[in-house]
């Protein structure tokens, strides 16, 4: 009996050495992901589970790191001088197919992105402010803009550089969409190189032997799309997986004393808001207003914003994975002011003090229309502003629907007010207030999606102005300004930053991005 | 049919929102739209549709991946087909002899078990079994992997999991889920007919005539009980097939189903609509195979077709 126990533990530590010799040898990394990318193609649809895939394939001419700072890629430096910017490329960088890298491949790169057809979501939108790219020398890139273009880099950080070798072809764009998604003509500069896709199954990659800088940690990353929450748990808890994305709020607390995983939450660049109809029309939903839209006066707004107690939705039905805003970007991100740092706290009487001085002691009737499933617990956290809204007096009926659905409504005016997310990209202020708070005019590619009738010309001009703001220190400034003349006239309300979270193996390391990507190349050992 | 879908996914919304991104200015939706032919009055979208269909049978792209329709979901389909079988298969063979054994014997305290077994079977939701089934033999025994599909080797055109220990371990979890109540259903269809059948004078005769137990039972009761089996088999198998979507996400098998429902919520109507033809055809086809089926087993079904 004896020995035989002692045999068993015998052959169980050799099991056990053998996997810690294996392991340290070489270790594959699977990835559970939230959503699968749409394509390969790295120029085809502009979302973020494509961009965090051809990230890890391929290299932008900047990145941009964990903040949203841009930080040399395959350039190694820049200069900006008016409109004109010279980039220094990398020298001695070679493609995963040996082939080198050149100032070619980044015109060719550049020239492809709107030939490419069907796109859903073009990156042509990166490259707008572009009139002229050039090879100055094989290592020498020349890009003149149509004006000054502060967020150039951020902008660059986003568009991938193909090589104009492999991508070549008879099509206009030389490899098709369909070609990529095969793998043919899939050549890029990055850590890792494409494998094999399975749709719905599963994505491999292989470490690139050619990369850069230095030799890339795994063997393998494979990602499996796994779309339900509770079956991406269950895969880690399985040990099918060694990394998943966005964790169910509902589980994180029992995930987080399970000593075997490791939890890493980053705050992200998506602030959940509150859009007030502030039309010179009643809006949809409104009564009870003597034929007035109350949302013109900013008494209603400010009390309608008091009225939410933030810290409480955070705590109760966020579980803490997020934090409460003030602002459109927490602080201390670009161009946020320290003046709208913290969440201000709710003050109900205050607020019905200011709704009496309005003209409406005993509140009005509104619609709070809420997508169902865009945004996590998007439903139950406007059940509960709708609740904190009739403790003043203002009777909120709640429209919650498919996100589709939601949209196309919200983009009728169908809602008297309305919640909503919005990830800023490029990490700084100018790109929510230009999207969210100018005045709607497509035109001038402002207030694209300023859905509530919110027009401050003040504003308008200062972010406008902000934009072509070449020197860092100015715009920082004045999009602080800007910032908090749109907070103090409550033209919009954030309520919360969302948490970006992972839950991964206690030796693997995640340090998490606020954009939101899941970059296989920044995921370590761990120590 | 194709009209229905079309027009319903036009009224729940505009895939070019959700598909731009949300920066992108109302110049450059309307140009997706134009790419897509969505700025067309929905009845001529209909009709080119058609021609596409009927002229060229082609189904159009995806919206979403800029891929041929059919191509994406002929990919996915082995996925489904094999979990599908398996499924059925397993339903079957074990349905089957627990039915008749709980219809020969309807008092003994084996049968009574085996139906109160079968009431459970059908009546537990699914994504519920194949929760509890991936906690047990998933999360805590770490027997089999919590989802996914193994590894696939081609059997001529299509691609199959099930050459392989590996691909099995992936595939019991969903083909159990699946299997637990279409053999509940099958076990009360076999067990119904079976008491039907043993009063029958051809069964006593055949007992009369000293026939083995074996015998009566495998030949002429089997044989007379089939029908019934087949027809409901015959149903299942098509919704499970078509419609084995919440197994499928669960497990995150890459069948069609997932498939679909992605498609629904990005409102990509070609894969949507594509689907639900191919569907009809198979189910079509389905019916054909049962009816083939029939005369097979059932000779008085073939000569009543020929006079």
């Amino acid at each position: 009996m004896k020995s035989i126990r002692k045999s068993i533990l015998m052959s169980a530590l050799a099991v056990s050495l053998l996997s810690a010799a294996g392991m340290a040898h070489a270790r594959d990394l699977t990835i559970a992901l939230a959503t699968e990318p749409s394509s390969m193609d790295p120029q085809f649809h502009s979302l973020t589970p494509n961009i965090q895939i051809s990230e890890t394939i391929f290299d932008p001419l900047v990145r941009t790191d964990a903040v949203a700072k841009p930080i040399p890629s395959l350039a190694e430096s820049w200069t900006v001088n008016g409109n004109v910017w010279l980039f220094k490329l990398r020298p001695n960088v070679k493609f995963s197919d040996g082939s080198p890298f050149t100032a070619e491949d980044v015109v060719f790169t550049y020239a492809r992105v709107p030939k490419v057809p069907n796109s859903p979501s073009s990156f042509n939108l990166y490259l707008k402010s572009i009139e002229k790219v050039e090879a100055v020398d094989p290592l020498t890139l020349r890009i003149t803009t149509d004006g000054p273009s502060p967020v150039l880099l951020a902008n660059l950080s986003v568009v991938p550089i193909m090589s104009k070798k492999a991508v070549s072809g008879p099509a206009p764009e030389g490899k098709t969409t369909v070609e990529l998604n095969r793998g043919d003509g899939l050549i890029g500069t990055g850590p890792y190189k494409f494998v094999s896709w399975k749709r719905g199954a599963e994505i491999v990659l292989e470490r690139n032997l050619h990369y850069w800088g230095g030799r890339p940690a795994w063997d393998k990353v494979i990602y499996r799309p796994i779309t339900k929450p509770a079956a991406r748990v269950a895969a880690l808890l399985a040990g099918d997986v060694d990394m998943i994305e966005n964790p169910p709020t509902d589980d994180l607390a029992r995930l987080e004393k399970d000593t075997k995983l490791h939890i890493q939450k980053t705050p992200s660049v998506r602030v959940i808001y509150i859009a007030l109809n502030q039309g010179k029309d009643v809006p949809a939903g409104v009564s009870g207003t003597d034929g007035k839209n109350p949302m013109t006066d900013k008494r209603v707004r400010e009390a309608l914003s008091l009225a939410i107690d933030r810290n409480a939705i955070v705590a109760r039905i966020m579980d803490g994975v997020a934090l409460p805003a003030a602002n459109l970007l927490p602080y201390p991100a670009f161009g946020t002011s320290k003046k709208y740092a913290t969440a201000p706290a709710a003050d109900l009487a205050k607020a019905r003090e200011l709704l009496a001085a309005a003209g409406y002691p005993k509140g009005f009737t509104l619609s709070l229309g809420s997508p169902n499933g865009r945004y996590i617990n998007d439903q139950r956290i406007a059940q509960s502003v709708a609740a904190m809204w009739a403790n003043i007096g203002v009777k909120t009926n709640v429209e919650t629907m498919a996100p589709p659905v939601f949209f196309k409504k919200r983009n009728t005016y169908a809602f008297s007010t309305y919640l909503a997310g919005w990830a800023a990209a490029t990490g700084e202020m100018s790109h929510p207030l230009t999207s969210l708070v100018l005045s709607h005019d497509p035109a001038l590619g402002i207030g694209t999606t300023n859905w509530f009738h919110y027009s401050n010309t003040g504003l308008d001009r200062l972010v406008q102005d902000a934009s072509k703001t070449q020197d860092d220190g100015k715009r920082s400034e004045m999009l602080q300004r800007a910032g908090e003349m749109a907070m103090s006239d409550y033209a919009i309300l954030p309520l919360q930053f969302e948490l970006s979270v992972w839950a991964m193996k206690q030796d693997v390391r995640y340090g998490g991005r606020s954009d939101q990507l899941t970059l296989a190349q920044d995921i370590t050992l761990a120590k | 049919m194709s009209a229905l879908v079309f027009a319903a996914l036009y009224m729940i919304g505009d895939p070019v929102l959700m598909l731009a991104s949300p920066e992108a200015g109302d110049a450059e939706r309307e140009l997706i739209r134009q790419s897509f032919g969505l700025d067309l009055p929905l009845w001529r979208q209909y009709l080119i549709f058609l021609n596409k269909v009927f002229v060229h049978l082609d189904f159009g792209k995806s919206f979403l991946t800029g891929e041929p329709a059919i191509g994406l979901i002929l990919d996915r389909m082995p996925a489904t087909l094999e979990l599908a079988t398996a499924a059925m298969l397993f339903a079957v063979l074990i349905g089957v002899p627990l039915g008749i054994y709980a219809g020969l014997k309807p008092e003994s305290f084996g049968a009574r078990s085996v139906m109160t077994g079968s009431v459970l079977g059908f009546s537990l939701p699914n994504f519920w079994v194949g929760l509890m089934l991936i906690m047990v033999f998933a999360v805590f025994l770490h027997w089999m992997p919590a989802g996914g599909r193994g590894p696939v080797q081609a059997f001529g055109p299509i691609q199959l999991s099930i050459f392989s220990w590996a691909g099995w371990r992936s595939l019991i979890l969903p083909v159990a889920t699946i299997a637990v109540a279409k053999c509940a259903l099958i076990v009360r269809v076999t067990r119904a007919a079976t008491r039907e059948c043993l009063p029958q004078d051809y069964i006593k005769f055949a007992r009369a005539r000293g026939l083995s137990e074996a015998r009566v039972l495998g030949v002429h009761l089997l044989k007379n009980i089939l029908i019934p089996i087949v027809t409901v088999a015959g149903l299942e198998y098509g919704q499970v097939f078509a419609f084995a979507v919440v197994t499928e996400s669960v497990f995150s098998w890459p069948g069609m189903g997932k498939l679909l429902i992605d498609s629904i919520i990005t409102l990509d109507r070609p894969v949507v609509v594509a689907y639900l033809i191919l569907t009809v055809v198979f189910l079509s086809l389905l019916n054909l195979v049962v009816d083939v089926i029939y005369t097979i087993l059932d000779p008085r079904v073939q000569s009543k077709a020929r006079a």
